[in-house]
């Protein structure tokens, strides 16, 4: 970070009006409609939804990793640091990836590659950017083998020699290789057990904060996300339906589909014998609904969700919610 | 796991480093097949460079009073039909094979994973125009492409290297695409992008080294059919020009012989035989050597 420490609390990354469809035998699907979020730095932002929702795609195209085709980035800016990603030229976005942004994939088992050792795949990234000799990359891969908690004489072993724990711990390794100032975590604990989990989660926040790294947490786990974040924004079909500090948005939940979610999640406490779902499917994302993408499912959905565009409201001070329904002291 | 512990610099002696290449070469010594194989194919190829040197005759001269001898102590592998020293002709002809087997499949194989694995990779436009030219080339049998090329460029050993390494390409085009457009999917390279790798660095470095396996096997096997190919073109006055000795072309004209003086044909296809199956046993060894999942 040559251009001296941001404080935290500053703006890092702001994404306005992103717009991601996939084409692919001339259907279209619309991934993600006009989703928009900020993270300051340190900041770490969670965001939920349903598999298909599009929080990926999201993450992707943060990173320009989007494969085009099929996808395509119709409309949206992604602003790092007063600079457009989108509009970058290939070459600077090189000196992005990896350095500023990195990510973190879901699946360990088939995020490295099976036949380098695992230290080697650490000192990659170190040496793509930073022009340092070889053995000065391969010395700051063995101390982030250490950071992530795995001894470093274990630098010249391959893949397949690590549990799945400690594949994601060479994951978050590889990301974190060059101090990058967003990281994107794209589900990091789907692929492990639930202990392992925790551990990781730990991890990362610790490091997270250590390093005062931003982070986008993907996940479709509330758990992880009360645990870890400072905001969230949930996403239902490509959309943002709320956005909200963690507190505000587990206290006081105000798009049904928050509630919904909610009301699906087993208690601790009470014994109740089934769980409350919400009704119907996720909608088709080749064909979406008119009007409130989530009206099909919605129980307090009346005429005016059916058609036009959905307000964005602030029902309490940054707690911003996509609904008709919602009562607020504005509009935004 | 302790986060608060400092991270302690790991200088001092840098892990048990053990490279990639030291692995293979450890794994390929304890691998005595291989070891055998490299043994025999280097004796071969010894004996192919120093062949005018150790061979006890010439290969080309005749004599009429000794056609047809059996293996005796003066020809250890007897005559042939012109009286020909076979052991001499065989030492000679190695060069030749040894040359059309290893280079053409060499050719093949640097064209062919080139073409293949851009095909995987980019997919889309270029995919279909090299895949459809190899194609074409499919459509004939390599042979008979490989004969219509010697026609029309002229018979001789360069042109028959050529026209086998021309023949050659679709299959290894095929099965590049094939490995490749597997890997392709894995995350690692959606990972290596993310890190910032270079298209030609993500090819070289993360999808060759995993879609090598099954193409250092069908490389092995195709130096043996490259061999055996280059035999029809001699026998059709295409490949290697009589007199001069050619493994395939002896096998083949030693054929008509085959009832009376089977000695004829046993030695050149012992030889066809101990080289394919060195180069085999290499070949299956460097594979397993290759593969870290493999135990040592």
């Amino acid at each position: 970070m040559s251009e001296g420490k941001m404080k935290t609390g500053d703006l890092l990354l702001s994404v306005r009006d992103l717009k991601v469809v996939y084409t692919s035998a001339g259907a279209t699907v619309e991934a993600v409609n006009g989703v928009s979020l900020d993270i300051k730095r340190g900041e770490s932002l969670g965001l939920v939804g349903e598999t298909g929702a599009g929080k990926t795609t999201i993450a992707k195209a943060i990173i320009g990793v989007l494969p085009d085709p099929p996808a395509k980035i119709l409309n949206g800016e992604i602003i790092l640091q007063d600079s457009d990603l989108l509009k970058l030229p290939e070459k600077e976005m090189r000196k992005v990836r990896g350095k500023k942004i990195s990510m973190i994939f879901q699946d360990p088992m088939t995020a490295l590659n099976p036949l380098l050792t695992v230290g080697d795949q650490i000192a990659e990234v170190v040496s793509l950017h930073e022009s340092v000799s070889k053995k000065e990359a391969m010395n700051k891969a063995m101390e982030m083998l250490e950071m992530v908690g795995i001894p470093a004489d274990r630098y010249a072993e391959f893949p397949h020699q690590f549990s799945g724990g400690m594949k994601q711990r060479v994951v978050i390794a590889i990301a974190l290789a060059c101090n990058p100032e967003l990281l994107l975590a794209d589900e990091p604990t789907t692929a492990l057990d639930v202990t392992i989990q925790a551990q990781v989660m730990e991890m990362i926040s610790v490091l997270q904060k250590k390093l005062n790294t931003s982070m986008l947490l993907i996940t479709h786990d509330l758990g992880v996300v009360a645990e870890s974040c400072d905001n969230v924004a949930v996403i239902y079909a490509g959309e943002i339906v709320e956005y909200a500090s963690k507190e505000d948005l587990f206290l006081d939940p105000a798009h049904p589909y928050t509630l919904g979610l909610f009301g699906s999640l087993p208690s601790l406490t009470g014994d109740v014998d089934r769980l409350t779902p919400i009704p119907g499917l996720p909608p088709d994302p080749e064909n979406l609904p008119d009007g409130c993408s989530f009206h099909p499912r919605c129980r307090y959905a009346a005429e005016e969700c059916k058609h036009g565009s959905v307000p964005f409201k602030e029902v309490s001070p940054d707690h911003f919610v996509h609904c008709h329904m919602c009562h607020c002291e504005k509009e935004v | 796991m302790n986060l608060q512990k400092e991270t302690k610099a790991p200088g001092g002696q840098p892990a048990k480093r053990k490279s990639m290449n030291a692995m293979v070469l450890r794994r390929m010594k304890n691998n005595k097949m291989a070891m055998a194989g490299l043994f025999i194919l280097t004796f071969i190829m010894l004996v192919a460079i120093f062949g005018p040197l150790i061979a006890p005759y010439s290969a080309t001269k005749t004599d009429l009073l000794h056609t047809y001898s059996l293996p005796s102590l003066q020809h250890p592998f007897g005559t042939d039909e012109l009286g020909r020293d076979i052991m001499s002709r065989l030492i000679i002809g190695s060069r030749a094979s040894l040359a059309i087997g290893l280079i053409s499949m060499a050719g093949a194989s640097v064209i062919g994973i080139m073409l293949g694995s851009l095909c995987g990779y980019f997919g889309g436009k270029v995919d279909t125009v090299i895949m459809r030219f190899m194609d074409i080339f499919q459509a004939l049998p390599p042979l008979i492409l490989a004969i219509a090329i010697c026609a029309a460029l002229g018979p001789g050993l360069n042109n028959c290297i050529l026209a086998i390494t021309i023949s050659n390409i679709p299959s290894f085009v095929r099965m590049t695409r094939a490995s490749v457009l597997n890997i392709r999917r894995m995350e690692y390279l959606e990972a290596a992008t993310a890190i910032n790798c270079s298209t030609s660095r993500i090819i070289a470095k993360h999808i060759l080294p995993n879609a090598l396996s099954p193409l250092i096997v069908q490389l092995t096997m195709g130096v043996a059919t490259a061999i055996i190919s280059a035999s029809a073109m001699s026998f059709i006055g295409l490949g290697v020009q009589p007199p001069n000795p050619e493994w395939g072309a002896m096998l083949s004209a030693g054929r008509g012989y085959i009832r009376n003086y089977p000695h004829m044909v046993t030695f050149s296809g012992t030889m066809i035989m101990i080289t394919v199956l060195s180069l085999n046993m290499l070949g299956d060894g460097l594979r397993d050597a290759l593969d870290p999942k493999l135990k040592d």
